[in-house]
């Protein structure tokens, strides 16, 4: 399949008060059309800012694309003027965000907010954008659309409005879409349904995704592929089976043991992975997982860089790698 | 079996909310006891009523009606004076340690604060040295006293929360979502802290949360509520391997698993609509509306939680 998206050796990095933090620090990934890809990781480690990234929308001037190459359908995104730019984002690549309550205007109409894009993006006439919009939003699953369009956000529940983003991100056919957390703020039932939702649409429009998000029962689910992050870089990539099946870095490791899980036997205690995360302003020499690492090595002072390991496509940014292979086989 | 520590009895507790007529029914008759030592999980999504609860056990709601009897004394009949004596016994940790935390003062001078107002601990030296014991108790550094909040991590804020409940020496203590807010590698460290706590204090826990893997890990027994209401109650064990009631095996079926092979095979009951308005309940049984197995006269009754074995309640006639 082709390639839709190929992000490049990305460096995002944010002037604060604290010092440069390296927010996406030399990150590269590929989405290829119509399929899913996750990017996995924890709070701060880049990956909300990697998407932000793609969309060219980091708050400058303390945030900065400082370097690399943002490749979409061959064209680099990075080198498109402001303009060029307006006519990629919500055409060509949509987004969805985790809260939809604050990214929705609340003083606009479900209807209005559904036809602007569709008349500036796609010159529709009114009448026209809003029979899309009413078919959108029975694409999405909210029933009554005639009234439902004359109405505010406020007047949708958490999974509605969530629905109504997606009808939104889905308005002027784009080829990627980027979700941001897109059902962290839904309850589990709700999550189910907006989840079987966007696989249902993604599949039957053939739109990409990429899916950002922490949790790793969604990613399991939904993803075709991973990239697992950390500390502002990619420290293991593969495919959804593999990263679960057979993780070949300690990180991946720690997340997957860490969490109790409702298919496996009860465990008396859980294993957490020790000490916290990094500060970014003043990342250590080396790995940035090494102090936190039970596998660390003298190597670890060396900075890893993603290496294939085992199967076809599966990569992970560990020099201790193969001792993992070998403990989960065992 | 150990003594029962705390008692709800049909608890009721309805808001009045400008411009409705029909007050929001948060908890609308909600049953269950905890023994000494034990651990309840309470789950539910948004809205079910499960902090309502957690809030009137803590009497920092009123209730509407019913009794709260805890180590033998009706809470809801209590003055002022005398609930602030039993207050100290029934200690909370909430979600988001960051908006708990004054953000103004010192973890010591937040950690002293109720050893001087409660009179636990009346010398100051004595304080200073029971800080520093609480601190040690819940992982953390003596130096971490001299800290203010947003000096310290997520995690870190939360071991803060779990000490200032632990310097009453209370014997319940209502944690509501107390991990929902942190990150997966450190949920497990805070897990790992409290049920450490427990089995070194003798702690009884209400466990409130929405993650039933982490309700599973950590509770004895778990009580499911929807729309104000328990709709099962029993052990871990039976819950999560024979639930009876619809409800519960579509929140079950719901939870993503992190393992896809095991994904891919399995069988998922998404539920159609969503919960609707406790002002307006729906008639007979609040869930028949998105239930996959209503038949007519679920619009009708409501059915009540009864025993379907032995400590095993549901509230579905069906079951």
């Amino acid at each position: 399949m082709a390639k839709l998206l190929q992000v490049e050796d990305l460096k995002t990095q944010f002037t604060t008060s604290g010092g440069v933090v390296r927010a996406v620090d030399g990150v590269s990934y590929d989405v290829e059309e119509g399929e899913t890809v996750a990017l996995v990781g924890e709070s701060g480690c880049g990956k909300s800012v990697s998407a932000l990234s793609v969309m060219r929308l980091v708050a400058e001037p303390a945030g900065r694309i400082v370097s690399g190459r943002l490749l979409f359908k061959g064209r680099d995104l990075l080198k498109l003027s402001e303009e060029e730019m307006r006519q990629v984002r919500g055409r060509e690549i949509a987004m969805i965000f985790q809260e939809p309550m604050t990214s929705l205007n609340p003083v606009l109409t479900i209807g209005r907010q559904l036809t602007e894009g569709l008349e500036i993006h796609l010159g529709m006439e009114p009448a026209a954008a809003k029979a899309r919009a009413a078919e959108l939003l029975g694409m999405v699953g909210i029933p009554d659309a005639e009234r439902r369009l004359a109405q505010f956000p406020h007047h949708f529940s958490g999974g509605m409005r969530q629905r109504m983003m997606i009808a939104m991100a889905l308005a002027c056919n784009p080829s990627l879409i980027l979700a941001d957390e897109p059902t962290t703020a839904l309850d589990v039932t709700i999550q189910a349904q907006i989840l079987e939702l966007m696989r249902d649409l993604s599949r039957r429009l053939g739109v990409a995704m990429l899916i950002i998000t922490h949790n790793l029962g969604v990613v399991a689910r939904y993803a075709d592929r991973v990239n697992v992050m950390y500390a502002g870089r990619i420290i293991e990539r593969g495919t959804a089976a593999e990263i679960y099946a057979n993780p070949r870095h300690p990180y991946t490791l720690g997340l997957l043991r860490s969490v109790p899980r409702l298919d496996e036997p009860m465990r008396a205690k859980l294993d957490p992975i020790e000490g916290q995360p990094p500060d970014l302003t003043r990342l250590p020499p080396g790995c940035a997982f090494a102090p936190r690492c039970a596998y660390r090595a003298e190597r670890c002072s060396e900075t890893p860089t993603l290496a294939a390991c085992g199967e076809a496509q599966h990569m992970s940014a560990c020099w201790e790698s193969g001792r993992l292979a070998k403990k989960v086989a065992a | 079996m150990s003594e029962v520590l705390l008692e709800v009895d049909n608890l009721v507790k309805h808001f009045y909310v400008r411009g409705h007529a029909t007050p929001v029914r948060a908890v609308d008759g909600v049953s269950f006891t905890i023994r000494r030592g034990e651990t309840l999980g309470l789950v539910g999504e948004s809205g079910c009523g499960k902090t309502t609860t957690g809030r009137c056990i803590l009497q920092l709601e009123r209730p509407t009606s019913g009794r709260i009897v805890f180590e033998g004394v009706d809470l809801t009949t209590l003055a002022h004076n005398a609930l602030r004596a039993v207050r100290r016994r029934i200690q909370v940790i909430f979600q988001d340690p960051y908006s708990s935390l004054n953000p103004r003062m010192t973890i010591g001078q937040i950690l002293a604060e109720p050893l001087e107002v409660h009179g636990i601990v009346r010398e100051k030296a004595a304080r200073v040295e029971r800080v520093r014991e609480l601190l040690t108790q819940v992982g953390l550094l003596p130096q971490h006293a001299r800290r203010y909040p947003h000096q310290l991590s997520g995690g870190q804020r939360q071991r803060v929360g779990i000490a200032r409940a632990l310097a009453m020496e209370p014997s319940l203590i209502v944690c509501d979502e107390p991990v929902s807010a942190l990150d997966v590698s450190i949920q497990a460290q805070i897990i790992n802290l409290l049920e450490d706590l427990q089995s070194r204090l003798g702690l009884t826990y209400l466990f409130i949360a929405h993650d039933l893997s982490v309700v599973r890990h950590i509770s004895d027994r778990v009580a499911v509520m929807y729309l104000g209401k328990v709709v099962e109650i029993t052990d871990r064990l039976r819950l999560y391997e024979e639930p009876v009631h619809p409800y519960t095996r579509a929140l079950l079926s719901a939870v993503p698993i992190p393992d896809p092979a095991l994904e891919a095979r399995r069988e998922r009951t998404v539920l159609r609509g969503e919960v609707p308005s406790p002002l307006n309940p729906p008639a007979g049984c609040v869930f028949h509306p998105r239930c996959p197995i209503a038949v007519d006269r679920c619009a009708a009754a409501v059915p009540q939680l009864r025993e379907i074995k032995a400590g095993h309640l549901a509230a579905c006639d069906l079951a």
